[in-house]
């Protein structure tokens, strides 16, 4: 019997020093202490203030990319092949939903070459299905299996992107991850804690910063109607409009529609200043593209080029002599769109378009204000607990209580373990486990009595009232413990957070009301003396 | 101290008022609910954008009401952000990138002075204060250099958002108190600078399709660990006890949600982590109760069911009183102190523990009862000898609770 508490007894305090090594670790002096429990408590974004964001990739727009980048290639390859084509469009598919749709059509293929075309698309284009809608014209579809992996890509490469400009921020412990189901959700969840600008944040997140150098065909115009008048109501083949927006007003170029550069092309890009101490973007390319607008550059000297950033002309400039390997965007307000633009150009551009479907922004004070009144209400609920079980409970009541401090310093100890975060909706998790422990030594201690009103000596009734009460806490454990199974499995966000804490905190609990409780019982009546009263 | 020795209250002879109470509380809940076309979910559940304000005085809140009218159109909703310190809640209609600005240019024209080209330092973030006492500062003749400027604002910043000041400055003055601020810096301030009477405290936008998916992800996780709880209990006693727990917890959730109803309460996501945990409580209590019946049962006196249950509820009855006292003085703190983003929880909790601790005792043992009575009178047309037909129940229950022996 010694033995055996002994054994207990250095169970318990291995495990109350590992859970304090746990929230303080060894502190040298008072700052390292508070540095020490903020690194292992780490508190939610509800908590210290933040934003959390969800993403939804918009899929179709990487699937139109691909289509159009697929007509380009057949006319091109055809043409090499000697195979006349009529023309190719596609459909618009606009929403997710819709994206498997999308659906390349061929017209006006000669029917003497009609062999040949399906064998060019056969080996060339092998993952779209060709149809034949009549003798000349063809439907062209994307096999499911090229679809489900575009998709993928699109939503890697999205997270990739993001990843890569949320951490030029400079944040601690950004979370950018996959969130749903991988092929029929494309969300992603964006979480930045501390973030006290979440407007800039979104910004840098959803820009697409699609960078485009192109040749300038004519221009500028006033108005696009104006252009399009001059035009004889049709823009020339393979010609786009696009805008200049400036203070003065807005004015409108004609420019090619394939770019010279793009976007992809850019091996780095900084912010710094022009001669006027205006700020500006400066970007090199890399060494292929530099080859590439070499050529061009050298080629077409004393003509226009434009740099046009998501669909807008941000600078035009002549040509005035052969240009290799950089470029700059000029004209920008601050520094610190400068910067911006730099980190978003540096990161890739983002394969397709995003919408936010939830955006949940905590500002630091309402979380600071959150942890004061959490920390003055889990005070005073533990205060008044206390103050109840001493009275009711006389000197056993001491002993609930400290098995009561003792499941609050495991909950956290193992929050800090398996890095878990503590929310709000944690804290009161952490509060109902409170409500919980007490409820176990209520549990036993009224049935200790009982079994003292029955006549049973102290020894007796303790062992009596522990293992009579067991089963009971083990029933209400366990129906917890499922339901808060299937919050964790099926909540979301804080629901989540409070079936964590709540389950640890009821392992704790079943631990320390019922283990570590009966050892200290079994100390006080071990004495010499035989116990004749017990003081509950 | 002790509250009840050994007491002896009929509990379940007085069961009519009490089920009758039950009926008229959820009947009444249900009442609401319909009366207003069901529960007013919070943005969570529908989608949409909160905005939460906090003022320097008590908020002017028609005037608030009028200006958001005008500047956002859809169907705003200005409420006191209840358990806060002048506080509100704006809900807006629509969630799309914009509406935190929107808001908070709407509340700048009423409040601020958007047209002096100054700078709102209760609601800038530390970079915008930085970028605007930059070029000032210099010009002045402070010789700080550019980390030295963003280190200042951002002190700025802290000194403003710690939980003494929550988010609001109300005069220059104050900032003193932050080490770098000299009367050189504050004087910038003053000149480039204003304080408005309000601050953005957080804002919540939640798209549609998220709405529902929260809304159907809550739905299914509560059913589910209902399911998984009446599965647990009737494994551990018999089918009808787990049906009667989950009958008792059903009818504390609809009560509470009908609290809400009745109290024009929004529920969100955390009053549902506080639904499920009321749950929980409920539950525990019940089975507290049942494993008493069981054991009593176990016993084998000559006693009808009636008298074993109504002998059980004694038994714990000071547990009961003691635990959800204890749980409410908790509950009670976290409403009280807990401030106002938990207050739709603790009211839950609140609530669903006085609601829960009685529905224990009765609804759920009256449906064990009156499951075994009929069951009984069944045996009884069937075989005369109804005290034998007692035993065969009992048996069951002992064959049950053997399993863990």
């Amino acid at each position: 019997m010694q033995r055996n508490l002994m054994v207990k007894t250095i169970v318990i305090v291995s495990t109350i020093l590992l859970c304090i090594y746990g929230i303080i670790g060894i502190p040298k002096n008072k700052a390292e202490l508070e540095y020490n429990i903020q690194r292992n408590i780490k508190l939610g974004l509800d908590l210290r203030g933040g934003s959390h964001l969800v993403l939804q990739v918009q899929v179709q727009d990487a699937v139109r990319t691909i289509a159009d980048r697929t007509m380009d290639q057949l006319k091109n390859q055809a043409g090499k092949a000697g195979i006349e084509i009529g023309g190719t469009d596609r459909n618009n598919p606009d929403s997710i939903e819709q994206a498997d749709s999308i659906q390349i059509n061929v017209h006006g293929v000669p029917t003497a070459k009609s062999n040949q075309f399906r064998t060019l698309v056969g080996e060339n284009f092998s993952q779209w299905i060709l149809n034949p809608v009549s003798a000349t014209d063809y439907k062209m579809t994307l096999k499911p299996t090229e679809l489900i992996d575009i998709k993928r890509r699109t939503i890697e490469q999205s997270i990739q992107t993001i990843s890569n400009r949320v951490n030029g921020l400079g944040l601690t412990e950004p979370v950018v991850q996959q969130r749903g189901r991988a092929d029929a959700d494309y969300e992603i969840l964006v979480q930045l804690p501390g973030i006290d600008d979440p407007a800039r944040v979104q910004q840098i997140i959803g820009e697409a910063a699609q960078l485009e150098i192109v040749e300038v065909k004519e221009g500028p115009f006033a108005t696009q109607e104006a252009a399009l008048q001059q035009k004889g109501g049709i823009l020339p083949l393979n010609t786009r409009l696009v805008p200049w927006i400036q203070t003065q007003g807005t004015e409108w170029f004609l420019v090619s529609r394939s770019a010279v550069v793009t976007g992809e092309d850019v091996r780095s890009a900084k912010a710094s200043q022009d001669e006027f101490r205006k700020w500006e973007t400066d970007f090199t390319l890399s060494q292929e593209a530099a080859g590439r607008f070499e050529n061009f550059t050298g080629s077409h000297i004393n003509e226009r080029l434009a740099v046009i950033l998501d669909n807008q002309v941000r600078s035009v400039a002549t040509i005035q002599s052969k240009i290799s390997d950089s470029g700059r965007i000029s004209n920008l307000s601050s520094q610190q769109e400068a910067s911006d633009l730099a980190l978003v150009m540096n990161s890739g551009s983002l394969p397709a378009s995003i919408v936010y479907e939830e955006r949940r922004t905590v500002g630091p004070s309402l979380g600071a204000d959150s942890i004061k009144q959490g920390i003055i209400a889990g005070a005073a609920g533990l205060l008044a607990v206390v103050l109840v079980m001493l009275i009711y409970y006389k000197k056993s009541g001491l002993n609930a209580i400290l098995a009561l401090v003792l499941n609050t310093v495991i909950l956290m100890a193992a929050l800090s373990y398996f890095g878990a975060t503590l929310t709000l909706p944690g804290i009161a998790g952490v509060i109902l486990t409170i409500g919980m422990a007490v409820d176990s030594n209520v549990l036993i201690f009224e049935r200790i009595r009982e079994e003292l009103r029955a006549g049973k000596a102290v020894m007796a009734a303790v062992d009596a009232g522990f293992s009579k009460a067991w089963w009971t806490i083990v029933d209400t454990h366990v129906t917890t413990i499922v339901s808060c199974l299937f919050l964790f499995l099926f909540g979301s966000g804080p629901v989540k957070g409070f079936a964590v804490t709540l389950v640890i905190g009821l392992f704790a609990n079943v631990f320390t009301a019922v283990w570590v409780s009966k050892t200290i019982f079994d100390f006080e009546l071990s004495g010499s003396k035989p116990v004749t009263a017990l003081s509950i | 101290m002790e509250l009840f020795g050994a007491t002896n209250f009929d509990f379940l002879g007085k069961k009519w008022p009490f089920i009758i109470a039950s009926l008229v509380l959820t009947a009444a809940g249900l009442v609401s609910l319909g009366l207003r076309g069901g529960p007013r979910y919070g943005i969570d559940f529908k989608g949409g954008t909160m905005t939460t304000v906090k003022f320097a005085q008590t908020p002017p809140v028609d005037k608030i009401r009028t200006v958001i009218d005008q500047k956002l159109g859809f169907g705003a909703s200005v409420q006191n952000f209840v358990g806060g310190d002048n506080e509100l809640a704006i809900g807006t209609e629509g969630s799309d990138n914009n509406t935190r600005q929107r808001v908070l240019d709407a509340l700048e024209s009423a409040f601020g002075q958007p047209t002096s080209g100054k700078l709102d330092v209760n609601n800038a973030s530390g970079s915008d204060i930085a970028n605007r006492l930059r070029g000032p500062l210099t010009a002045s003749g402070a010789l700080l250099s550019d980390d030295q400027i963003n280190k200042l604002a951002s002190d700025i910043r802290q000194f403003r958002d710690n939980s003494s000041h929550s988010g609001l400055l109300s005069s220059f003055d104050q900032l003193s108190a932050v080490s770098g601020v000299t009367p050189q810096v504050i004087s910038v301030l003053r000149q480039e600078c204003y304080l408005s009477p309000f601050t953005l405290r957080s804002s919540d936008a939640v798209g549609p399709k998220i709405g529902g998916q929260l809304r159907t992800q809550a739905i299914i996780a509560t059913l589910c660990a209902l399911g998984g709880m009446l599965i647990y209990i009737a494994f551990r006693f018999e089918w009808i006890y787990g049906l009667g727990a989950v009958i008792a917890v059903f009818h504390d959730t609809i009560i509470t949600i009908g609290m809400f109803s009745l109290f024009n309460k929004e529920i969100d996501l955390t009053v549902v982590a506080a639904l499920l945990t009321l749950v929980g409580y409920s539950m525990n209590d019940t089975i507290v109760i049942f494993d008493r019946i069981r054991e009593n049962l176990r016993v084998g006196r000559r006693e009808s069911l009636e008298g074993v249950i109504n002998r059980s509820v004694n038994q714990t009855l000071s547990r009961t009183v003691m635990t959800s006292g204890l749980t409410f003085l908790t509950v009670v703190a976290l409403f009280l102190f807990g401030g106002p983003v938990l207050h739709g929880f603790s009211f839950a909790l609140v609530v669903g523990i006085i609601v829960g601790t009685y529905s224990s005792v009765f609804v759920a043992s009256p449906i064990v009862l009156f499951w075994h009575n009929w069951a009984d009178k069944g045996r009884v047309t069937a075989a005369p000898v109804a005290v034998e037909s007692r035993q065969a129940v009992r048996g069951t229950i002992g064959k049950g609770s053997q399993k863990r022996l």
